[in-house]
């Protein structure tokens, strides 16, 4: 009998820690990955995800630690992300150069320069952050499982959850989301509707920067609580594919982030449960899921036809 | 491209002679657009270390100390093999427009089977033969890695830049399994394959250092070079990498072409890592990321992906992070400085790209004759 209480009481903390890793993990690729979804609706194709990524995460760092909230942190990483893809709408957008390159040198400056930066700032040291104060949502914090993981997070967690429903919303049904789904689908409709193409991908691509700098931000200041040299390890390029994935669905976004949050998160999970398994099988879990999804659903995934087309007014 | 646009250019193909001055010019021009950029960033890179308050002079004094004096240039040399090899494999996917991102896994794991193979068979093999053996091992390894991408591509035309990053993270992540797992060296507690013994190493070029793998590599690069000039598969790669469109209307069975544009590309980027295994390393470590293929991208651009134009970048490249290896150490910075002047060099590149203009990238590698050809019968089409 009090085996079996036992055994109740591991499954309960295994599940609280599965949902509460997986939000943990989650939520950086759950905003990096809407900002690569608005820009590819938009047709602009975001491969320096990760080093606007790694951009916000420092500054993001950067602001909690000196700043001492968290709050100074996200805006700090939002700036970063924000600053970082003026280089992608000046480049590619405004020039049309190609978007893959820039998308490229932008991931290498991101790990390089932030990697100098840390060096430079803390030598060889990387303090830490205190942890997070969490918002506990009365009544429903007291439910067995799903209360001490998804009812008592912090606050940018509930507010992560209603920007996804607002980005929706404005894809769904308002005339910016149409805009930038003809940017992406058919940008010489949306030119000679009067509206820019130009003006409509910059701010698709500002958005995705800002997004991406607040996801890095989340992912240094919450998550890990340090920032060190490539903090993200590839993050960025598995919120690309969860963006193609979701086919810019803001609310498959959501599934598809906790879901690889979870599998980022399961080795820590597995070894609350007392099951040891090597971190290297776990890594790949998420990566062989990627390849598995893209196999069986590989004929449904849908990209925009003109994504990483530079728009030329009057060409063809 | 505009019908205008489009009349001059052909008329501009038929007019152009070989004259000594337009060949003048256009070197002048590739001159231009090559170097340019790598001295562009070489500033950039030092006013950036003089806001850090680094003596930027200083800082490149020792990038050539260390990188080439007093036979360090011999350290660059053995450095330049492996990233000739996976600069000729990324040449070839990116000519075809294939965007193979997934050397990293394609590397480590063609160096995991390599260094945990390779111990064993020396032993049991004539030399020769085993390092033979070991060189396609590893091609093959780094080959069949790009299947699943190179499938999906050619089928449904999923994305090979997601599916060749997954597959290169489920690789490094295979390659550690297998180097604590079976190709665990059991003398030593720390997560590395066996050492390969100093004399079972591939051999040096006489009277240097250097080991052997970098003719292997320069062979790979003419071959290459051959493969992607002279021969009929060279030339649909082409086609199909400036327009897709024209080369299936002209027959190109893209599929196909497709499939075997990435098996070739991962072969090369598996033999870079025998080279560097068996001619440097002799073993591998668990979570080992030399990282070569991000750093080699830009020079493969800046060379224009021609497979002879990229051998002076590399070696200059080898020197740079040869010697910058000691020179960021010198003036007390991360060694992942040189990745800044790496994207610097990416940057620039880009940007004087857009001031030339006439030749965006990937697209126009077609002579003008070749591609009126191809244009012709479906401007026929669109008129008729």
């Amino acid at each position: 009998m009090s085996s079996l209480l036992a055994s109740q009481l591991v499954t309960n903390v295994f599940w609280t820690s599965v949902i509460a890793g997986g939000l943990l993990a989650g939520v950086p690729l759950m905003f990096t990955a809407l900002g690569e979804a608005i820009s590819e609706r938009a047709g602009v194709l975001n491969i320096g995800l990760e080093g606007m990524m790694l951009f916000g995460a420092y500054a993001g760092f950067l602001g909690a630690y000196y700043g001492h909230t968290v709050w100074l942190g996200f805006l700090a990483g939002i700036g970063a992300g924000a600053a970082t893809s003026l280089f992608m709408v000046v480049l590619c957008v405004w020039l049309g150069l190609d978007q893959i390159v820039v998308g490229i040198a932008i991931t290498l400056a991101g790990g390089g320069i932030t990697s100098v930066l840390q060096g430079a700032e803390f030598g060889n040291t990387y303090p830490r952050l205190g942890a997070v104060s969490t918002a506990p949502i009365p009544l429903l914090r007291r439910l067995p499982v799903l209360g001490r993981s998804l009812f008592e997070q912090p606050p940018m967690v509930y507010l992560g959850l209603a920007i996804v429903a607002v980005v929706a919303w404005v894809f769904r049904s308002t005339n910016v989301g149409l805009n930038l789904r003809a940017a992406g689908e058919k940008p010489e409709a949306l030119d000679q509707a009067g509206v820019s193409v130009k003006a409509t991908r910059s701010w698709a691509a500002l958005t995705t920067g800002a997004f991406a700098g607040l996801g890095g931000a989340y992912l240094s200041v919450v998550s890990a609580g340090i920032f060190t040299p490539f903090i993200t390890q590839g993050q960025g390029y598995i919120a690309i594919v969860i963006a193609m994935l979701s086919r810019g669905r803001a609310g498959l976004v959501l599934i598809f982030s906790f879901a690889f949050g979870v599998a980022l998160s399961l080795a820590d999970s597995l070894q609350i449960a007392g099951i040891n398994l090597s971190a290297d099988v776990v890594n790949m879990i998420p990566y062989v899921s990627i390849i598995a999804a893209l196999i069986i659903f590989a004929r449904s995934s849908y990209l925009p036809p003109a994504l990483a087309l530079p728009y030329v007014r009057g060409a063809r | 491209m505009t019908e205008a646009a489009l009349t001059s250019e052909s008329a501009a193909a038929t007019v152009e002679a070989p004259t000594r001055s337009a060949f003048a010019l256009r070197a002048l021009d590739v001159v231009i657009r090559s170097i340019v950029p790598v001295i562009l960033a070489l500033i950039a890179g030092g006013l950036l270390l003089l806001a850090l308050s680094r003596n930027p002079l200083t800082f490149y004094g020792q990038v050539w100390k260390s990188g080439v004096e007093n036979g360090a240039w011999q350290d660059s040399a053995i450095l330049m093999a492996p990233l000739l090899l996976i600069a000729a494999g990324l040449t070839v996917a990116f000519r075809a427009n294939i965007w193979n991102l997934g050397y990293s896994g394609q590397f480590l794991l063609a160096a995991a089977l390599v260094s945990g193979w390779g111990p064993s068979l020396v032993q049991r093999l004539p030399l020769a033969v085993a390092f033979v053996l070991l060189f396609v091992i590893a091609g093959l390894a780094g080959a069949i890695w790009t299947i699943i991408p190179a499938l999906l591509k050619a089928w449904y035309g999923t994305n090979e830049i997601i599916t060749t990053l997954m597959t290169s993270f489920i690789a490094i992540d295979l390659a550690n399994i297998l180097i604590k797992g079976p190709f665990q060296d059991p003398t030593v507690t720390i997560p590395q394959t066996r050492v390969l013994p100093f004399s079972d190493m591939l051999p040096s070029i006489p009277g240097t250092r250097i080991h052997c793998g970098l003719l292997i590599a320069f062979a790979a690069v003419f071959v290459v070079y051959y493969a992607l000039s002279r021969t009929s598969w060279g030339l649909r790669l082409r086609i199909m990498g400036a327009n897709p469109r024209a080369a299936r209307h002209f027959g190109v069975d893209l599929k196909r072409l497709i499939v075997t544009v990435f098996l070739a590309s991962g072969f090369l980027i598996g033999l870079s890592a025998a080279a560097d295994i068996l001619g440097l390393w002799g073993y591998a470590r668990a979570n080992w990321n030399p990282d070569y293929g991000d750093t080699v991208i830009p020079f493969v651009f800046l060379a224009r992906l021609n497979p002879l134009g990229v051998v002076p970048f590399i070696a200059f490249f080898s020197v740079l992070s040869t010697g910058g290896d000691l020179a960021t150490a010198e003036v007390n910075l991360p060694t992942d400085f040189m990745l800044v002047l790496v994207a610097l060099i990416l940057l620039f590149m880009t940007i004087i790209e857009w001031l030339g203009r006439s030749r965006p990238l990937g697209t126009s590698y077609l002579t003008p004759g070749l591609k009126q050809a191809l244009r012709a019968p479906l401007a026929a089409r669109r008129s008729g």
